[in-house]
């Protein structure tokens, strides 16, 4: 039985997602859990996530599972703690001043917040990239790309193939491989966000954080980002933070709802994409994606 | 055939001539009216006309403005005049400075000024013998000493403020700040007190960089500081987000991106102290020989050579000092020119 599990696994790791409805039913044959079950031993897992700025408790009791080669969509009306959660599964959380948390994410089974973790580790292979793009304003593309390298002191045999590769991936070669020495900063927006997507994989993360990465973006932006994240989803696990459902059901697997009532953040709802936006099982998650609040 | 090649570009709002007619002869009637005030009144000079011209331009303009477009024009006026002479008031006395330094120190001016130093002239030689090669070169190492002091520790001191945050950043900053207002005779004081009359018994250089050290910390410390701030946090959240440790993000994205308005910081602190007199005269001793060794021996700058050769009060002494004085105004001017120019082309890209 375990043998399967195991198989079941590493298909997984490698296999492209083309239906998540299918993929669900197999899992479900496999004798495997959708994400917010228990412990799957990879991949990444938040347990009992709270978290507070100062006295405020923003986020209580999240507990939710990301496989290897999926993407989960959060999404939920603004102010219910979606940034505040992905935040805390980089450890990105404690960059600002006055924030707690309280429970464990697991890496690889591994708590990220065990003492004695090398925070810097844990961000290499947890990226993140953020809600407005932030490209490097005194280093070139290319240098942008690979600046990861350099903050993090590691070395590549060479250095072309991987900045190659990695604007490849993040769908921007074809567009900057003529002036990869001009400046991050002449770039357009969306070509800018690229380049941060571009610099985040060149460390060569297996989760990648997105935080609302297109709200700055126009629609054309928006749908080359999209197609980056289809393509990245299957050699990694993706979280993304939206407050656009079209977008939520056009790229991910998997949907959280999050909801604050005026209190903390908690996660109402989590399924199949498929299923949350056509038959959600709790009511306030049908009227958000119903477009009747928020 | 459509006509729009034919559409000029025009400006609806600009002032008619008629307009502008008007404005002239408002000019022109607060001229002629204000040379009669001063006629038949009892006040006299430059002052009179300057004051006597404000107030009646203020007025007509005003009166003008009520007539045709109400109180509230009027009031605006006003305003503008006020906000005019304020300009002149604040600007006047820095142009006077200017174009006396140039009128006055140009007559002393003369190549061998930079080729000979007052070892064996007197500043009551006539004009053209000897110079201040000595002064020139004793203020840039003076000022080149005080800068390898005071740029590490007063960038050092800004990112401890904007980056470390550490337990002791608010009274540190309060310190900082306190002393950017401290009197540059208190800091030679204190080296004189601290160091030469306890330890070294002796004038030198390297004592007057000291000094110009306390002072330049705190204006190259804050300058910076406020440069930093302005980094978006955003780049600090994507560099340590990239797996990078604070201090690898500071120095490779956070000072990288501040470069130049650091650079500009650097400069103000320099054209801070290189026209400091207080400081340099009770601690370098003021040599009149060319002395490049800051360790030893009195040592020239040229805010003593200024100070001294008007102390003499002949009138080569004076000529020489005003082209003093026009040196170090010039090279203070370029430093000043050069930060500009630092700092706008960082806007620009």
């Amino acid at each position: 039985m375990s043998e399967i599990d195991k198989d079941g696994n590493e298909n997984m790791d490698v296999k492209p997602m083309t239906s998540s409805l299918a993929s669900v039913a197999a899992d479900a044959a496999l004798g495997k859990r959708i994400p917010g079950g228990q412990p799957m031993g990879v991949g990444l897992e938040a347990r009992g996530i709270h978290a507070w700025f100062g006295e405020k408790h923003v986020l209580e009791d999240i507990s939710l599972d990301f496989w290897s080669g999926t993407v989960t969509a959060l999404i939920g009306p603004s102010g219910c703690g979606k940034s505040t959660f992905i935040r805390t599964l980089n450890r990105m959380h404690e960059f600002i001043p006055g924030a707690a948390m309280a429970g464990e994410v697991l890496l690889d089974g591994q708590d990220i917040y065990a003492s004695g973790t090398d925070v810097t580790k844990i961000r290499l292979k947890v990226g993140m990239v953020f809600q407005k793009p932030n490209p490097f304003p005194s280093m070139t593309i290319a240098e942008n790309v690979l600046s990861g390298l350099k903050l993090a002191q590691l070395k590549v045999p060479n250095r072309d193939d991987l900045l190659e590769e990695c604007l490849e991936r993040a769908g921007l070669w074809a567009e900057v491989k003529d002036r990869l020495s001009a400046y991050g900063g002449s770039l357009s927006g969306g070509q800018q966000q690229r380049l941060c997507i571009a610099r985040a994989l060149a460390v060569r993360p297996a989760v990648l954080l997105m935080d609302e990465p297109c709200s700055s973006l126009d629609p054309g932006s928006t749908l080359k980002i999209e197609e980056t994240i289809s393509h990245l989803s299957s050699s990694m696990t993706i979280i993304i933070v939206t407050h656009n459902m079209q977008q939520a059901a056009r790229v991910s697997d998997y949907t959280a709802f999050f909801l604050s009532d005026g209190g903390p953040g908690k996660m109402v709802e989590v399924g199949p994409t498929g299923e949350i936006f056509s038959r959600p099982k709790d009511k306030r998650t049908e009227n958000y994606v119903t477009g009747r609040f928020g | 055939m459509t006509t729009i090649s034919a559409v000029v570009p025009q400006k609806p709002w600009a002032k008619s001539s008629q307009e502008k007619l008007i404005a002239a002869g408002i000019v022109v009637l607060s001229i002629i009216a204000t040379y009669a005030f001063v006629e038949v009144t009892p006040l006299k000079g430059k002052l009179a006309y300057f004051v006597s011209y404000f107030f009646i331009y203020v007025i007509l303009d005003s009166l003008y403005s009520l007539t045709t477009h109400g109180v509230s024009a009027a009031k605006d006026s006003i305003a503008k005049g006020f906000i005019t002479a304020g300009v002149f008031v604040a600007v006047m006395p820095m142009i006077s400075i200017l174009l006396t330094v140039f009128m006055r120190g140009r007559r002393g001016l003369n190549w061998n000024l930079f080729a000979n130093d007052m070892s064996v002239n007197s500043v009551n030689d006539p004009i053209g013998q000897g110079g201040l090669l000595h002064a020139l070169l004793g203020t840039a190492i003076l000022v080149a000493i005080a800068l390898i002091i005071s740029l590490p520790i007063g960038i050092l001191t800004a990112l401890y403020l904007t980056e470390v945050k550490g337990r002791f950043a608010s009274p540190i900053r309060f310190l900082v700040q306190a002393m950017s207002g401290v009197p540059s005779i208190v800091a030679g004081l204190f080296i004189l007190s601290a160091i030469v009359y306890p330890i070294t018994k002796s004038y030198s250089g390297i004592m007057g960089s000291l000094a110009l050290s306390i002072l330049m910390i705190p204006t190259i410390a804050r300058t910076s500081e406020e440069v930093l701030l302005l980094i978006p946090n955003d780049l600090r959240e994507a560099g340590v987000a990239l797996g990078g440790t604070q201090w690898r993000t500071v120095a490779m994205v956070v000072v990288p991106a501040a470069k130049s308005g650091l650079i500009t910081a650097v400069i103000l602190g320099i054209a801070r102290v290189a026209g400091e007199t207080a400081p340099i005269v009770l601690l370098t001793g003021g040599g009149e020989r060319v002395n490049a060794n800051p360790f030893s021996g009195p040592m020239g700058s040229l805010p003593f050579y200024i100070w001294k050769a008007f102390a003499v009060g002949t009138e080569e002494s004076i000529t020489r000092a005003w082209a003093g004085i026009f040196v170090l105004l010039a090279i203070v001017m370029v430093l000043f020119v050069a930060a500009r120019f630092l700092g706008e082309r960082r806007t620009s890209k």
